[in-house]
């Protein structure tokens, strides 16, 4: 809430208080934030921003510029992927993209969704010793915001993983006769982190790891009230090469913004949906919330009366 | 560089040393003046003399020519096929013997009036448009731009002289209707929203467009605000809400300028006659039938890999042929959202804006520009002031408006409701006729003339207001 207005008397929203001789004036709507991020009732000086929010807005502006430049922490995220119960055995592969820097990665997106010549190799090599695939390959990208991914990879990995099913690979054959076809365990690749990379990066691995599906989880660009978005991108048989149109997007995933929980449904649904289908992308709609919405359709809110 | 007997298609010598340009399209990328993309495409003239001697080349270029050298191959796409099958060549007549050098004269002269350059309209491609463009400054982009008045109606009238309209774009990163709620009341106490309330929901979803169309719509009734509604969603997604009976005012697409683009966005222009036709049969407009928003932006189709070879903003013009086609109420061109690897700072981004908005208007469209940037960027509020203040100058048909100039789902910056009543004031700009007489009449504008607000808050809006902060 607006910490300046804490001395001011308790009005009445319906009664807004202005001086016609103050040059500020404030919007009674002004509580409205507490209801939501965005910056509503911020009040003018004749039609233009207040010195207040002017200043509040070159700070953010200023964190997000920060947060687009810090790097991933790959050592502390790796640690903390390997301790969970659902952890692939093989170590998570450390790989990097063709953009050698931040300046290369913002300059160059063709340099970031590809991987350079030893993370390619390690990949390679990893299939020669695995050629039969995964189901699954996760990727863990940086993106705009390694804050994004730092803070909410395991969250989400550990939400996701109590929808999916996983079996080792040693197993796989009999999971396959046992089960039926929604239940059926996947085999999960091991855990992909990648730094300077976009998320097209995810098809070259894919590719590389012969999964037939990809998960990508990369740091959106920041907002400057949003600097720890993370972004969901599905992709059933990632190809280098494949357009947007292949791929399904779960956006906003952050403690305040898309949950958890929420965002591991959406993925569950669409990650059993592509298998089903063989497919993703612009043909397989995000129908996870239908009987949700079906159940609870409603469109009330404050602006219409009931 | 001083290749005097090679394939070059173009040459032009300068002393002793003759300059060459491969073919049509390599002159045009050459000519363009400099922006990251076209230096990532590997398109952009290696020098700045390189590019000089471009422009000077490409001046003299017939316009005619562009009629016959097709940049991309007619065969293998349909937005070719668009702009060659459509082509008007009588309209094209009064300007057909001029050369690109030739047309910027024309354009900036006394016989280029609002109705000449209305008549000629059908006669231009937007390549021709995209290579005169090539060669003129920014004040001529803003003057010719002024001199073209393009209007469309659906609620409300749009683009006519004098005034310049706003989207409401009440975005929630969850698509929380209490959220979506208050930046719609924030924006329409700010005056803002005659173009379109236009939400970009938080996750492609037919149910969740379908719910929010049918809040705005009611919104919209319980007010008898005359303005339309959007779900910015895929189009696909848009026609599925039409069949399921959703009050679908306006359909969204982002568009690009070659077949290949289109295609790894979903769609064709066969999909966008469907979703013009099914809004169409629901005959929801009042004023006018324009049912069509689109966005588009320099750099979509090299993002896409999808650009032939060409520089960036001629794939922008190219978009513009799929627009006009549908009749459009509404074309966004979102300057600054995709990033540095396309329009690296802030004098890219405004030179692509006044571009974008003159080959719009030129070709007949309704243009609008989201004045916006990212946070990876070069560029800042000040720059968004400059860009504004001139697209205002340029007669730009709409903005966008949003609380405080921070988009918090789709994380950039854009014009604010504040930074409209800033055009609207210094520029003597006004929204709508019908919105600025609903203004007045909710009691939210004070004097309309002087772009006034009301100090107090409307009567309609109190009782709304206080259902949600009143038992405090």
């Amino acid at each position: 809430m607006d910490k300046s207005n804490k001395n001011t008397p308790q009005l009445s929203p319906t009664q807004p208080h202005h001086d016609a001789q103050q040059p500020v004036t404030a919007n009674p709507w002004r509580k409205l934030n507490a209801f939501t991020d965005a910056r509503v009732g911020l009040g003018r000086a004749g039609i233009s921003l207040p010195t207040k929010h002017l200043l509040d807005f070159q700070l953010a502006h200023a964190q997000a510029i920060d947060a687009v430049h810090t790097p991933l922490d790959l050592s502390d995220l790796s640690r903390h992927l390997v301790s969970q119960n659902w952890a692939p055995d093989c170590a998570p592969l450390l790989l990097h993209s063709r953009a050698i820097d931040r300046s290369a990665y913002l300059q160059r997106p063709d340099f970031g969704r590809l991987l350079d010549a030893s993370s390619a190799n390690q990949l390679d090599c990893h299939k020669t010793n695995y050629p039969e695939g995964y189901d699954l390959a996760i990727a863990i990208v940086d993106g705009l915001s390694a804050l994004a991914v730092q803070q909410n990879t395991l969250p989400f990995l550990n939400a996701l993983f109590e929808l999916l099913p996983l079996s080792h690979n040693d197993d796989a054959a009999l999971a396959e006769e046992t089960s039926s076809e929604a239940k059926k365990p996947w085999t999960l690749a091991p855990i992909c982190l990648v730094e300077q990379g976009r998320v097209a990066i995810g098809d070259d691995i894919c590719q590389r790891l012969n999964a037939k599906c990809v998960l990508v989880l990369v740091g959106e660009r920041p907002g400057l009230s949003s600097p720890d978005s993370l972004g969901l991108y599905l992709t059933w048989e990632g190809k280098v090469g494949h357009t947007d149109a292949y791929r399904n997007c779960i956006s906003n995933v952050r403690p305040a913004g898309l949950k958890y929980q929420e965002a591991a449904k959406k993925a569950y649904y669409l990650l059993t949906e592509a298998r089903r289908r063989q497919q993703s992308g612009v043909t397989l709609k995000d129908r996870s919330d239908d009987e949700v919405a079906l159940a609870n359709n409603t469109t009330t809110n404050f602006l219409v009366s009931q | 560089m001083n290749h005097p007997n090679s394939a070059f298609q173009f040459r032009h010598t300068v002393g002793e040393r003759t300059f060459g340009f491969t073919n049509l399209a390599d002159l045009m990328a050459k000519a363009t003046p400099a922006r990251s993309g076209d230096r990532l495409a590997g398109v952009a003239a290696h020098t700045a003399e390189e590019r000089a001697i471009a422009q000077m080349t490409l001046a003299d270029v017939p316009l005619s020519l562009f009629l016959e050298e097709l940049l991309v191959p007619y065969e293998e796409d349909e937005i070719t096929r668009l702009i060659i099958d459509d082509h008007d060549k009588l309209a094209f007549a009064p300007v057909s013997h001029l050369t690109v050098g030739g047309f910027r004269d024309w354009l900036l002269s006394d016989l280029a009036t609002t109705s000449a350059l209305e008549s000629i309209r059908a006669g231009i491609t937007p390549e021709m448009a995209a290579a005169v463009s090539k060669i003129m400054r920014n004040q001529d982009l803003i003057l010719v731009a002024k001199k073209c008045q393009i209007k469309s109606a659906f609620r409300n009238t749009i683009g006519l002289p004098g005034h310049l309209s706003t989207r409401l774009q009440p975005n929630h990163p969850t698509d929380d209707l209490t959220g979506i709620a208050a930046s719609m009341l924030d924006g329409l106490l700010y005056a803002n929203g005659d173009a379109v309330i236009g939400i970009n929901p938080a996750t492609d979803n037919v149910q969740q467009a379908s719910r929010l169309i049918r809040m705005m719509d009611e919104v919209i009734q319980h007010y008898e605000i005359p303005t339309q509604s959007c779900v910015l969603t895929h189009v696909t997604n848009t026609i599925e809400c039409i069949d399921q009976g959703a009050p679908v005012d306006l359909v969204f697409q982002s568009i690009g300028g070659t077949q290949a683009t289109n295609d790894s966005f979903g769609f064709n222009l066969n999909t966008l006659a469907e979703a013009q036709d099914a809004a169409l049969s629901l005959q929801r407009g009042t004023v006018g039938n324009n049912v069509m928003y689109f966005e588009t932006g320099q750099g979509s189709a090299l993002s896409a890999n999808a650009h032939h070879g060409l520089d960036q903003q001629t794939c922008e013009a190219r978009a513009y042929a799929v627009a006009r086609k549908f009749d459009p109420l509404l074309v966004n061109t979102v300057v600054g959202f995709i990033g540095p690897e396309y329009l690296y700072d802030g004098k890219e981004i405004t030179r692509a804006g006044l571009e974008d908005h003159f080959c719009g208007k030129l070709l007949g469209l309704p243009m609008g520009c989201d004045v916006c940037y990212t946070n990876h960027a070069e560029a800042d509020q000040n720059d968004m002031d400059n860009l504004l203040t001139l697209l205002g100058v340029a007669g730009c048909t709409f903005i966008m408006g949003i609380p405080g100039s921070d988009d918090i789902m789709l994380n950039y910056q854009t014009t604010s409701f504040h930074d409209a009543l800033y055009a609207r004031r210094v520029l003597g700009l006004k929204p709508a006729p019908e919105f600025d007489a609903w203004l007045a009449k909710m009691e939210i504008a004070k004097n309309n003339e002087q772009f006034t607000l009301n100090h107090q808050l409307p009567d309609a809006f109190q009782q709304s207001l206080k259902r949600m902060i009143g038992g405090q």
